[in-house]
């Protein structure tokens, strides 16, 4: 084949690159681009008269107005001229943050995808949906800042591929946020509730709104378990040992009502929204929550 | 032996490890669940979470009791414990084993060899001598003890009677005895009959005297009597123990000559009542069918009652002259015949051509010359028919026989006829010559007072004298005969009124009526009837209630006939004499059944409460039931049983206790199964309902469709079980059957099914797998019932196979056919007798197609059989000889499905020089 030379030419680190994201990145992103795709919402119009590509009205030309823009088209039907107005249509900056801590690969069924998966997914789709929009999305991490265009698309991919971190529970990141930008975050804000506090703070003071998503398996819900049994957490550092672990589920449930409450308190007051989306549950409804809460208000 | 109320234990010592037990309670107790580890990212909400008791560190209670249970279980379960452990019977000296032998002991007849070979097996043990005898089979001389393993050879041979031991059988038996003292076991058939009570004396005189009876009530039946358009069948049975109603069925040849219930009743014993009458109210063309009563589910002769001539009632034409309506009745020429006939058959009446078309048995001419309907009177006779035509002033004043024999008369006539003893002659009026031998009336009494005044007279002729069954003093014929093809005309000389003799008047005239089987007598004949005639047995019922053909039987006179007692001379059956039938069954008219009373002191030990049941199985299967509930359990407790982990302890555990249902086919499943069967070739046997000769049959069909592939261009696929009801045969070209013992007949349905299927080229191979089809039939259980089932089936004659048959080269060269047994011979389609070997053919030309049965007992599916890992399933004899067995019972099996397959093929190669010579020519 003609290109296996063509390949050959370029450098090898820029292959070795492109097949590792060629290996990692096809499921996601055919994973992604097939969950946006159900989505059919259109581009992020400002319903305004204004740069764009879209069609907005035709209005009567008037003094001023460049014989170039008139519509000839439209005018010959008329005696007047009409100029051919297109929206306005303004590029926005989303950062993304998942959660990449060892508690969100946990899943409670071989069959189910981990909180990890789904986190990422959730946001790659998203990422699809704003960059066809027209948006620019990029992380809170400083590396990947906010771009539009396909390529971007390839980036954000690329760094949800990373493996997890070491870390038992992560807080967001929030110095790289632009300001007066939107910010999604995705975790199970399972660790402690300071940490995401003091990121939404942060972010709250630089103008920034946005979402708080937490993914929850359903077993993390329920706590179906019985028994004498050793609860450790996923990268070992924490032990709870309990002879009835049945007798624990109604105390289990009321703590994590209670930090649901507190995000769902705090995310008040910053401005944010705050849901809980289940693994079990289907992701599309968690992505058009999304589309829908980053479209609110603008 | 430990026993303990009715369990005994083999190793008791090992029940002393049940003292361990509460110690591996306080053991269990003690020690709690190990904890599982488990990863939850919701650790961090648990933490500071403290437990609100510690109770459940403890094992439940309820699971330690399932604990101890089932380690209690096991180590019952391996102390072998017995379900009614046989005490072993004490005593020395000689033993003699008396067997009643009768129709009654063939109910339970296996039971009783058990029993015999149980008792034979222990006094071996103990060394006693021992004696076998049957009270209906005594051997002649003084009774000989010998040592119990010669005794048990014999215990194949002894068989029930379908008679009962008389008052000699016993006086016999107590001559014989010797003097010394022995004990004796006396397998009783629980029936009172004279001549028992004195030899229990005698025999308690010798020694100690132990009986066993079955628990079960001996039910038996009467004769059939026929009584004002009701058949009544009484049921009798020994004891007045409730019971449900008896089920008398009667049995018969359907239309196409099938062997079917035709009806059934129910009779209830009343309280008290030893006797019961069950009743069929049947139209005359369904009772005339009837061959046989019995008593459903009990396979005896006396639950067996044979109907005869008594309960068939012929259809007799009367065909008169015109009747002179103006003249006296008694002066009419068939009032006399009427009066005889109408008590004892269907009489109908009319013109030839109208009574013709009822097809009736006998059709009788009184005085009537010429018939118009001649021709078709002719073919009705020589169809079967039986014309009896009287004489009388027509026939005398007609020419009718006269310069020619006519058709439908046994003689010729002499013109006019005569006249003796009347006002106008010369003579006395004529008496009547006893009978001559070879007269169907001979024996009959001849009264004195019957005289003839008037007869026709036959031309004398060469033939004269054989056509004659009757004649008078003067040695003129009275009664001529004469055969036309399968039927017959008689002709009475005189009328059938009082005209010219008194002999219509007299009861010589019924009888030789009934001698000629136009009516049927109502009753069983009496002795006087009797005299003179010989009985030849048709077929003699064994003990077991079955028909068997009975050609070797010398002819037995009536007077024995009359006689009730049974016996080897006499065995019950079906006896003929000519045209009638007479039905000897094992229970006479008026006999009644009482149970057998014992002197009181007599040890009565029941047949059934003898089973030694081995409960280890049992024990050990209650331990498994218990350890699968506690491991559910367990799982359950320490929450290790979610979801699909729960499903699968569960579906295990179930697996594990409960066997796969068996049979549960749906229709569509054998739909699937046809169409497959129809696309290629497929080996099927026949389900007998026993699972593990299902199974063998199975497998064994499996390792041959193996060998086959293997080694031949037949590629079967999986054999497939056929039920004879429900699949249909005709996609299969190969059934195999196995027969046993239990298996039940098919349906007349099923029997035109096996039929089609047998005509349209199909082969069925018959096993009875006992390794003994020597006596083709009745040597074996299997043997006897595999006669019955096929019995109604459309199978060509038969002989054991020859040494040029295709089957010993259809494939491999073969001249023995083993299967698990090297049996002798094997039953094919015999050869047509004009097969002739050709000039240099090492064959001989034998006939088409394919032998539609191949009928042996020596276990082929037994010899075939394989498991899932083709391993063979079942061995064959032994060493390498075994396995050369088997090989050569594959190689049957080929050479077999090859003659299905390919028919006469490889008898039609034997021709081949030939073609090859005549194409070069």
């Amino acid at each position: 084949m003609t290109t296996t030379g063509h390949m050959s030419a370029r450098p090898a680190g820029l292959r070795r690159n492109a097949e590792g994201l060629a290996s990692a990145l096809p499921p996601l992103m055919a994973d992604a681009r097939h969950l946006a795709s159900t989505v059919q919402l259109g581009e992020h119009g400002r319903r305004l008269s204004g740069m764009g590509s879209e069609f907005w009205q035709y209005r009567p030309a008037h003094a001023g107005d460049e014989a170039r823009f008139i519509d000839w088209r439209r005018s010959g039907k008329a005696d007047a001229q009409f100029v051919r107005e297109r929206e306005w249509q303004a590029a926005q900056s989303v950062h993304l943050w998942v959660d990449d801590a060892q508690s969100m690969e946990f899943t409670g069924d071989q069959k189910r995808q981990s909180k990890a998966d789904r986190a990422r997914l959730l946001a790659l789709a998203l990422g699809v949906l704003l960059i066809r929009a027209g948006e620019r999305v990029g992380l809170t991490d400083p590396i990947a800042p906010p771009r539009s265009g396909e390529v971007q698309l390839l980036r954000l991919a690329h760094a949800f591929t990373r493996p997890a971190g070491e870390a038992d529970f992560g807080a967001p990141e929030a110095r790289a946020i632009l300001p007066g930008s939107r910010a999604v975050f995705i975790s199970d804000f399972m660790g402690a509730p300071e940490g995401v506090e003091k990121a939404l703070g942060l972010a709250a003071d630089k103008g920034v709104t946005g979402v708080l998503m937490q993914i929850l398996d359903p077993v993390e819900e329920a706590f179906p378990y019985d028994g004498r049994t050793i609860f450790e957490s996923m990268a070992g550092t924490m032990l709870h040992e309990t002879l009835k672990a049945g007798d624990l589920r109604d105390r289990y449930r009321e703590r994590l009502a209670e930090r649901k409450e507190r995000l769902a308190a705090f995310a008040r007051r910053a401005g944010w929204l705050f849901t809980t989306h289940h693994t079990g549950a289907s992701a599309q409804s968690a992505l058009l929550w999304l589309y829908a809460a980053l479209r609110k208000d603008h | 032996m430990f026993v303990l109320g009715p369990i005994g234990f083999t190793v008791p010592w090992l029940l002393w490890g049940l003292v361990a037990l509460p110690v591996l309670w306080l053991l269990l107790r003690a020690i709690p669940p190990a904890p599982i580890r488990r990863r939850f990212p919701g650790v961090a909400l648990l933490l500071g979470l403290k437990d609100d008791e510690q109770q459940t560190d403890r094992t439940p209670w309820w699971l330690l009791l399932i604990r101890m249970l089932a380690v209690a279980a096991i180590i019952a379960g391996f102390a072998g414990p017995v379900l009614n452990p046989e005490q072993t019977e004490a005593g020395d000296g000689p033993l003699l084993i008396l067997v009643d032998g009768s129709w009654a002991d063939a109910r339970d007849w296996p039971r009783r060899t058990q029993r015999i070979a149980a008792a034979l097996s222990e006094a071996g043990r103990a060394g006693r001598p021992v004696a076998l005898v049957a009270l209906t089979d005594i051997p002649p001389g003084e009774l000989v003890f010998a040592a119990a393993d010669t005794v048990a050879r014999g215990l194949p041979g002894l068989q029930p009677r379908a008679w009962e031991p008389g008052v000699e059988d016993m006086k016999a038996l107590t001559s014989a005895l010797p003097e010394e003292g022995f004990d004796t076991l006396w397998l009783s058939d629980g029936i009172a009959r004279d001549g028992r009570a004195e030899l229990t004396d005698v025999l308690a005189a010798r020694g100690q005297v132990k009986a066993v009876e079955s628990l079960r009530d001996v039910r038996a039946l009467g004769a059939a009597t026929y009584e004002g358009g009701q058949v009544g069948v009484d049921v009798l049975r020994a004891r007045d123990v409730a019971a449900g109603p008896t089920e008398v069925v009667a049995r018969g040849l359907d239309p196409a000559g099938i062997e079917r219930e035709l009806a059934r009743s129910a009779a209830e014993f009343a309280s008290g009542e030893t006797s019961v009458t069950a009743a069929f109210d049947l139209p005359p063309e369904l009772r005339n069918r009837i061959t046989r009563f019995e008593i459903a589910g009990e396979a005896t002769a006396g639950a067996v009652a044979l109907a005869d001539d008594a309960l068939k009632r012929r259809k007799v034409a009367l065909v008169a002259g015109t009747v002179d309506r103006e003249g006296l009745q008694l002066l009419a020429p068939d009032h006399y015949l009427r009066q005889a006939l109408v008590p004892t058959a269907e009489v109908i009446e009319g013109t030839v051509g109208d009574v013709l078309l009822s097809n009736p048995d006998v059709v009788i001419l009184a005085d009537i010359a010429k018939v118009t309907e001649e021709g078709a009177l002719v073919d009705w006779v020589e169809a079967g028919g039986l014309l009896v035509r009287f004489a009388g002033p027509r026939l005398a004043a007609s020419d009718v026989g006269r310069d020619a024999s006519d058709p439908l008369l046994p003689v010729r006539l002499r013109a006019g006829g005569r006249s003796v003893g009347g006002a106008m002659s010369w003579g006395e009026p004529k008496t009547l010559q006893p009978f001559a031998e070879g007269s169907p009336f001979r024996g009959l009494a001849l009264p004195t007072d019957v005289t003839v005044t008037a007869q026709v007279l036959a031309q004398p002729g060469p033939d004269l004298a054989e056509a004659t069954i009757a004649e008078l003093s003067d040695g003129t014929p009275l009664v001529t005969r004469r055969s036309i093809g399968e039927g017959q005309v008689v002709l009475f000389h005189v009328t059938a009124n009082a005209e010219w003799s008194n002999l219509p008047l007299s009861g010589l005239f019924v009888q030789m009526l009934e001698r000629l089987a136009v009516s049927s007598r109502p009753v069983r004949p009496a002795e006087a009837e009797l005299e003179g005639t010989t009985w030849v047995a048709e077929r003699v019922l064994d003990a077991f209630g079955n028909l068997q053909e009975a050609s070797d039987l010398p002819g037995i006179p009536g007077e024995r006939l009359a006689e009730p007692a049974l016996g080897p001379d006499l065995p019950p059956g079906l006896y003929a004499s000519g045209d009638r039938l007479i039905a000897v069954n094992v229970i006479a008219t008026g006999r009644k059944l009482a149970a057998a009373e014992w002197p009181s002191g007599t040890v009565i030990e029941g047949l059934s409460a003898l089973r030694e049941t081995l409960l280890k199985g049992w024990f050990l299967a209650v331990a498994l039931t218990l350890l699968m509930i506690d491991l559910v359990a367990s799982l359950a407790l320490s929450g290790r049983l979610r979801g699909a982990q729960a499903g699968i302890a569960m579906v295990l555990a179930t697996a594990i206790l409960l066997p796969l249902p068996e049979g549960a086919r749906a229709q569509s499943d054998a739909d699937t199964r046809l169409i497959e069967a129809t696309g290629s070739v497929v080996l099927a046997h026949v389900t007998t309902g026993d699972a593990r000769v299902d199974e063998v049959a199975q497998a064994g069909l499996l390792g041959l469709s193996e060998v086959l592939f293997a080694r031949t261009s037949v590629e079967p696929i999986l054999p497939m079980s056929v039920d004879l009801e429900a699949d249909d045969l005709s996609v299969f070209t190969f059934l195999y059957w196995p027969v046993t013992t239990t298996q039940s007949a098919p349906s007349p349905e099923a029997y035109r099914k096996l039929n089609r299927y047998l005509r349209s080229g199909g082969m069925i191979l018959f096993d009875t797998r006992d390794a003994d089809v020597a006596g083709f039939g009745a040597a074996s259980p299997e043997g006897r019932r595999l006669q019955a089932l096929a019995a109604p089936l459309d199978i060509p004659p038969l002989e054991p196979i020859p040494s040029d048959h295709v089957l010993t080269r259809a494939f491999y060269l073969l001249q023995d056919f083993p299967g698990r047994h090297a049996g002798r011979s094997v039953w094919v389609e015999a050869a047509p007798p004009d097969a002739e070997r050709a000039e240099g053919m090492p064959f001989r030309n034998l006939n088409d197609g394919v032998t539609p049965v191949v009928i042996g007992g020596n276990d082929w599916a037994g010899a075939w059989a394989v498991d899932d890992n083709a391993r063979p399933l079942l061995p064959v004899g032994s060493g390498l000889g075994g396995e050369r067995q088997r090989e050569i019972a594959y190689r049957f099996g080929v050479n077999l499905i090859m003659h299905v397959l390919t028919g006469n093929y490889k008898s039609d190669q034997v021709h081949v020089p030939a073609l090859l010579e005549r194409l070069g020519q």
